[in-house]
C-alpha cells in the first residue's frame, strides 16, 4: 500500500515537469526501495501508474464533455467511448509501471539476493 | 546469477516496451505520448472557460500595440497601427488556431509530405515536384518580395507565424503534431507563395490536351469538330453577348500547320475535380430594395475539416477589412470594407500546355527546338522519407517548364525519345498578394481594376461592387496569347510556332461593368461569348449554374440580401429539366413491370428541385449519366494504354434532344444494333434496381441525402474527425452545389450602403483545434442554408453584444 502510494505520488509529480517515460525510472527506484513481494511490487506499479493516468484523464474528459476524446476513440477504434480510452490508457501505463516496479524489485533481490525485508531501505528511512 | 538475469531481462522489456510507446509505428502514433493525460491529445481538448476573455501576450518584433477582439464565432478583429504589424498579428492568430493545416498544406504543395507520412506518400510528392509548383512559387516570390509593400506584408506574417511556433513546446503542439509525432518548422515567405501555387493547381491543375490529342488521332478532325465544338449550343456567358467593348484587339500568333501529336497513355496522375467551380453575383442599386448594390459569393472546393478558409477582421491606418483568408496566406481573399465588397470564382481557361519533345539521344541532354539542339536544365529534388534514406529525383527543365513524366513511359522511337513538358501559368511569376492588399483597400471601381492587374494565377473572376453604385465582373489573370485552339491538343515542343507568345493584354481580359440587364455574375462559365476577339480556352464549366442563376436575377426586383441568400440556396437542376422531359419520352411504360412503372411515374412528376427529401434526383442521377455512359464508352471510353473522354453535358444534350439516329448511339461492342429507345430504357432500369437494392423498394429512403451522402472530412482523413451523411441538398451543376464531397466552403452575402451589412458561414469553423468546439460549429448554420451576421466593427474598443474577448499583443 505504501509503495503504490510512493509511485502514484511520485509519477504523478515527475510527469507534470519531466516526459511521460520518466515514470520508469520513478517506479524502477521505488520498487527497488520499497519493494517486498514480486506480486505486490507489480500490482502497486500498476495501480500507482494507472492512477496516476486515470484521474486526469477522466478529469479532463469530464470538464472538455469528451470533445476530443471521443473523435480519438472513434480513430483508435474503441467505438467513440472516451471513458473506455481512459480505461484502455491507464491500463496501459498500469502495464508499464507494473513492469517497472518488478524489475526495481527483482533487481534488489538480484543484489541482496537476501530476506524479502525491506533492509536498505528502512535503515535509509530511519538514519 | 539467475536473479541478475531474470532480472535485467525484465528491465530490459520494460525499456524496450517504453521505447515502442514513445515512437511512431508504422501509422500508430507513439501510444504513451499521445495518450498520457500530462503531455498527449488530453492536452488539445479546450473547456468553453479555457478561452482567456482578456489577455496580454508579449511577442517579439511587434513595433506598437495591437488589440484583437473575438466575436462568439471565435473571428479575430485585429486593431493594428501599422502594416507591419496588422500582417504580424494575422499571421501569429492564424497560426494559433490553424497551424498544423498550413504547414500540411504547404508540404502538400512542396512534395514533402513523406516526410511526415513516410514513403506512402513519396509518389505524390514526386507528382507534386515534377509539376513544378516549388518552381512556381520561387518564381512569385521573387517577384513579390521585389515590392517592399509586399515584402513588408509577407515577412511581418511570416514573423507572426513564428512568433507562435516558438510559444509552443511539445505539450502544446497542435493535436495532428501529436498523432503523427513531429513538430513544427519555421515559417517563411515562400510557403505562402506554395499555397497561392497548391490553389493554383486545384482550379487550373486539369488538362485535356492528352485525352483530345488521342481522340484526334482515333477519330480525326471532323470528328473532334462535331463532338468537340469550341463554343456550346447552350451558353449565358459572364460577359453578356453584344456588351460594348473598350478595347482595340491586338493580332493574334498565326496558326502553324497542322501537327499530330504521337498517341500518349500519359496523364497526370492525380488530377483535380472537375466538379470545383463557384458562384457570384451582385446587383445593381437600382435592382435592390436598399438602394446599393448587394454581393454575393460562394466558392465551391473539397469539403474539410480544418475549413479552407478563415475569418478575420484586419483594421489598420488607411484599411478596414472583413472577410476569408486562405490560412497561410496574408490578406482577405474575398470581402468587403466600408466601400466596396468583392469576390471570386474560378476561370476555367485553358492556360495549362502540354509539349511533346524530341531528345538527342536516351541520355535527355538536349532537345530539338527551332531547328537545333537545346541544353536541358537538370534539377535535383531530394526527399527526406521519412524512416528511409533519402531519394533523388532528376527533373528536366526545358524552356517551356518542367518535363513532368520522362520515364515508365513507353518510347516512342528508342532514338527519340518523347516526352511532355508542362507549360503552366502557375510558372510565372505573379504578384496576387498585391492585388489581394489593393483590394483590401480598395474604395473605387479605379482602386479595384488597378488592383487586379498584378493578379497572375490561378485567373478568377474578380466581381466587384461599390458604394459608388458600380457593379463589375472582371474574369482577370494572365492569360496566354494564343492562336485558335491552341492547346486544345498536345503541342509540338520542337517547333517555336508552337510556344506561347506573350500574353493578351490585362486590359483586354473579358469584363464588364454596369450592364443594362443590373446585374453581374458568374459560376465558372465561358468567360464571354464568341465575339470576344481572343482564344482562351474551349472548354469551360457546364452553363446549368450559371444560366440559372441569371433567370432568376433577371426576374428579380427590390433585391434583399435573402434573396441572394436564397439564390445561393437554389436546388434546381437545370440538366434534368432540360432532357428529363425527352427522357420519359424515350421510354414507354407500359413495358415496364409494375415497380419501374411507378419509378417512372414518380419521375414524371419531378419539379426538377434537389431537396434532402426529393427521390427524384437519386433516380434521375443514376439515369442520366448510366444513359451517358451506354452512349459514349464504346467509343470514348479510357483505356489504360490511351485515355480518352466523353464529349460535354452541351454536346450530349444536343444529342439527345436532336440526333436519335446518331452514329455514336449504337454499342460498338454488341453484333446488334442499339437504338436510343432501348440505351434509355436499359438505363432507367439499371437505376431503379440499384436504388431497390440499396435502400428497398421506391420510398422517402431513396431520399437524395441518403443517395449524394455529403462528408466533410479530415484534412488527413482520420475518422472521428471529419462530419458524415449530411442531410443537406444541392448537388454537382446545381447552384447549391453541395454534392459528395464538395460545396460552397464560403457563402457570403454583403448588402453595401452608408454602413456595409454582410451575412457568411462556412462548413466547419474558425479553430483547427478538434478538441474546439469552434472546430464545427458552423455546419449546421450551414447545412440549413442560413448565414451568420457578419461582426464588422468601426473601433477596438467598440461595445458589441456578440464580442466578448479582448487581447492585446505587445512588443517585447
Amino acid at each position: 500500500m505504501l509503495l503504490f502510494l510512493l509511485i502514484f505520488l511520485a509519477a504523478t509529480g515527475a510527469q507534470l515537469f519531466l516526459p511521460w517515460w520518466s515514470v520508469v525510472p520513478v517506479a524502477v527506484a521505488l520498487g527497488f526501495w520499497r519493494g517486498t513481494r514480486s506480486g505486490r511490487a507489480f500490482l502497486a506499479g500498476f495501480a500507482g501508474l494507472a492512477l496516476s493516468w486515470l484521474l486526469p484523464a477522466a478529469w479532463l474528459h469530464l470538464r472538455t464533455d469528451g470533445i476530443l476524446s471521443q473523435r480519438v476513440a472513434t480513430l483508435l477504434p474503441l467505438g467513440g467511448n472516451g471513458w473506455l480510452l481512459a480505461l484502455v490508457a491507464a491500463l496501459l501505463i498500469g502495464l508499464i509501471g507494473g513492469l517497472s516496479s518488478l524489475s526495481g524489485y527483482w533487481l534488489r533481490r538480484a543484489i541482496w539476493n537476501g530476506p524479502p525485508a525491506p533492509v536498505s531501505g528502512a535503515a535509509r528511512r530511519q538514519p | 546469477m539467475l536473479l541478475y538475469i531474470r532480472a535485467l531481462l525484465l528491465l530490459a522489456l520494460t525499456g524496450v516496451l517504453t521505447w515502442v510507446l514513445n515512437t511512431k509505428q508504422g501509422d500508430i502514433p507513439p501510444m504513451g505520448k499521445f495518450l498520457s493525460p500530462y503531455q498527449g491529445f488530453w492536452r488539445n481538448a479546450e473547456a468553453p472557460n479555457d478561452f482567456p476573455v482578456s489577455q496580454t501576450l508579449r511577442l517579439p518584433g511587434l513595433q506598437q500595440p495591437v488589440q484583437v477582439r473575438f466575436d462568439d464565432r471565435h473571428v479575430p478583429h485585429v486593431f493594428a497601427q501599422n502594416d507591419h504589424d496588422l500582417y504580424y498579428a494575422q499571421g501569429y492568430l492564424t497560426a494559433h488556431d490553424r497551424l498544423w493545416q498550413m504547414e500540411f498544406q504547404t508540404h502538400v504543395a512542396a512534395g514533402r509530405l513523406s516526410e511526415i507520412v513516410g514513403e506512402s506518400r513519396l509518389e505524390t510528392d514526386r507528382f507534386f515536384r515534377r509539376m513544378g509548383l516549388k518552381h512556381g512559387a520561387e518564381q512569385s516570390l521573387r517577384v513579390m518580395m521585389a515590392d517592399p509593400t509586399i515584402k513588408v506584408v509577407l515577412e511581418s506574417y511570416s514573423d507572426g507565424v513564428n512568433a507562435y511556433i516558438q510559444s509552443l513546446t511539445p505539450r502544446t503542439y497542435p493535436f495532428e503534431y501529436k498523432l503523427l509525432n513531429y513538430a513544427p518548422e519555421p515559417w517563411q515567405p515562400l510557403k505562402s507563395a506554395l499555397l497561392l501555387k497548391f490553389m493554383a493547381f486545384d482550379l487550373s491543375g486539369r488538362s485535356d490536351d492528352l485525352r483530345m490529342s488521342n481522340i484526334l488521332g482515333k477519330f480525326g478532325p471532323e470528328v473532334v469538330k462535331d463532338l468537340f465544338p469550341d463554343y456550346p449550343q447552350r451558353e449565358d456567358p459572364i460577359v453578356p453577348v453584344g456588351a460594348p467593348r473598350d478595347f482595340t484587339p491586338v493580332a493574334v500568333p498565326e496558326t502553324p500547320a497542322s501537327f499530330r501529336a504521337a498517341q500518349s497513355g500519359k496523364v497526370p496522375q492525380q488530377e483535380p475535380d472537375a466538379e470545383l467551380g463557384s458562384n457570384n453575383f451582385a446587383v445593381s442599386g437600382a435592382k435592390s430594395a436598399t438602394g446599393f448594390p448587394i454581393l454575393a459569393n460562394d466558392p465551391h472546393l473539397q469539403l474539410n475539416l480544418p475549413s479552407i478558409w478563415y475569418q478575420m477582421q484586419l483594421v489598420a491606418p488607411g484599411v478596414n477589412v472583413y472577410g476569408v483568408t486562405i490560412p497561410g496566406a496574408p490578406t482577405i481573399i474575398i470581402g468587403f470594407n466600408q466601400q466596396v465588397a468583392w469576390g471570386v470564382t474560378n476561370v476555367g481557361a485553358d492556360v495549362l500546355d502540354w509539349y511533346q519533345l524530341k531528345f538527342r539521344d536516351a541520355s535527355k541532354r538536349e532537345y530539338w527546338h527551332d531547328g537545333r539542339w537545346k541544353p536541358v536544365r537538370r534539377q535535383l529534388e531530394t526527399f527526406h522519407v521519412r524512416g528511409r534514406p533519402d531519394r533523388v529525383d532528376t527533373v528536366l527543365y526545358t524552356h517551356h517548364g518542367p518535363v513532368v513524366y520522362d520515364h515508365d513511359e513507353k518510347p516512342f522511337l528508342a532514338e527519340t525519345p518523347i516526352r511532355h513538358a508542362l507549360r503552366w501559368t502557375a510558372h510565372e511569376g505573379g504578384n496576387e498578394v498585391l492585388t489581394f492588399y489593393r483590394l483590401n483597400r480598395a474604395r473605387n471601381y479605379q482602386d479595384y481594376t488597378t488592383a487586379l492587374r498584378s493578379y497572375a494565377s490561378p485567373a478568377q473572376n474578380f466581381i466587384f461592387a461599390s458604394t459608388q453604385q458600380d457593379i463589375a465582373i472582371w474574369p482577370n489573370g494572365r492569360f496566354p496569347l494564343k492562336w485558335r485552339n491552341q492547346g486544345k491538343f498536345v503541342l509540338d515542343g520542337t517547333d517555336s510556332a508552337y510556344d506561347w507568345k506573350g500574353w493578351i493584354p490585362q486590359a483586354h481580359n473579358p469584363h464588364v461593368k454596369n450592364p443594362a440587364r443590373g446585374f453581374v455574375s458568374s459560376a465558372n462559365q465561358f468567360s464571354a461569348g464568341p465575339e470576344y476577339p481572343y482564344y482562351i480556352g474551349w472548354d469551360f464549366a457546364p452553363w446549368d449554374r450559371g444560366h440559372r442563376i441569371n433567370e432568376r436575377l433577371t426576374r428579380m426586383t427590390q433585391v434583399t440580401v435573402d434573396s441572394l441568400r436564397l439564390l445561393q440556396n437554389d436546388d434546381v437542376g437545370v440538366n434534368a429539366r432540360t432532357i428529363l422531359p425527352r427522357l420519359l419520352s424515350l421510354v414507354q411504360p407500359q413495358r415496364l413491370p409494375a415497380a419501374q412503372r411507378r419509378v417512372y411515374e414518380e419521375l414524371s412528376r419531378w419539379n426538377y428541385r434537389y431537396a434532402a427529401n426529393a427521390i427524384n434526383p437519386s433516380i434521375f442521377e443514376l439515369w442520366y449519366p448510366n444513359l451517358v455512359k451506354r452512349i459514349w464508352e464504346d467509343e470514348f471510353g479510357s483505356t489504360p494504354v490511351r485515355p480518352l473522354r466523353y464529349p460535354s453535358r452541351d454536346r450530349t444534350t444536343t444529342l439527345l434532344l436532336k440526333e436519335p439516329t446518331s452514329r455514336w448511339i449504337d454499342d460498338q461492342r454488341t453484333p446488334q444494333t442499339e437504338t436510343l429507345e432501348q440505351l434509355a430504357l436499359e438505363s432507367l432500369q439499371w437505376a431503379a434496381d440499384s436504388l431497390t437494392r440499396k435502400f428497398g423498394p421506391l420510398g422517402p429512403e431513396w431520399r437524395w441525402a441518403n443517395q449524394k451522402s455529403t462528408d466533410i472530412l479530415h484534412l488527413a482523413q482520420l475518422p472521428g474527425f471529419g462530419r458524415m451523411d449530411i442531410d443537406c441538398g444541392g448537388g454537382a451543376g446545381i447552384v447549391n452545389a453541395t454534392s459528395q464531397r464538395n460545396g460552397p466552403s464560403w457563402r457570403m452575402v454583403v448588402a453595401l450602403g452608408p454602413q456595409p451589412k454582410a451575412y457568411g458561414v462556412f462548413p466547419g469553423g474558425e479553430s483547427g483545434n478538434p478538441g474546439s468546439r469552434f472546430y464545427d460549429d458552423m455546419i449546421e448554420t450551414w447545412r440549413v442554408g442560413k448565414l451568420d451576421e457578419l461582426v464588422y466593427l468601426a473601433s477596438p474598443n467598440q461595445q458589441h453584444p456578440r464580442v466578448h474577448a479582448a487581447w492585446m499583443l505587445q512588443g517585447k
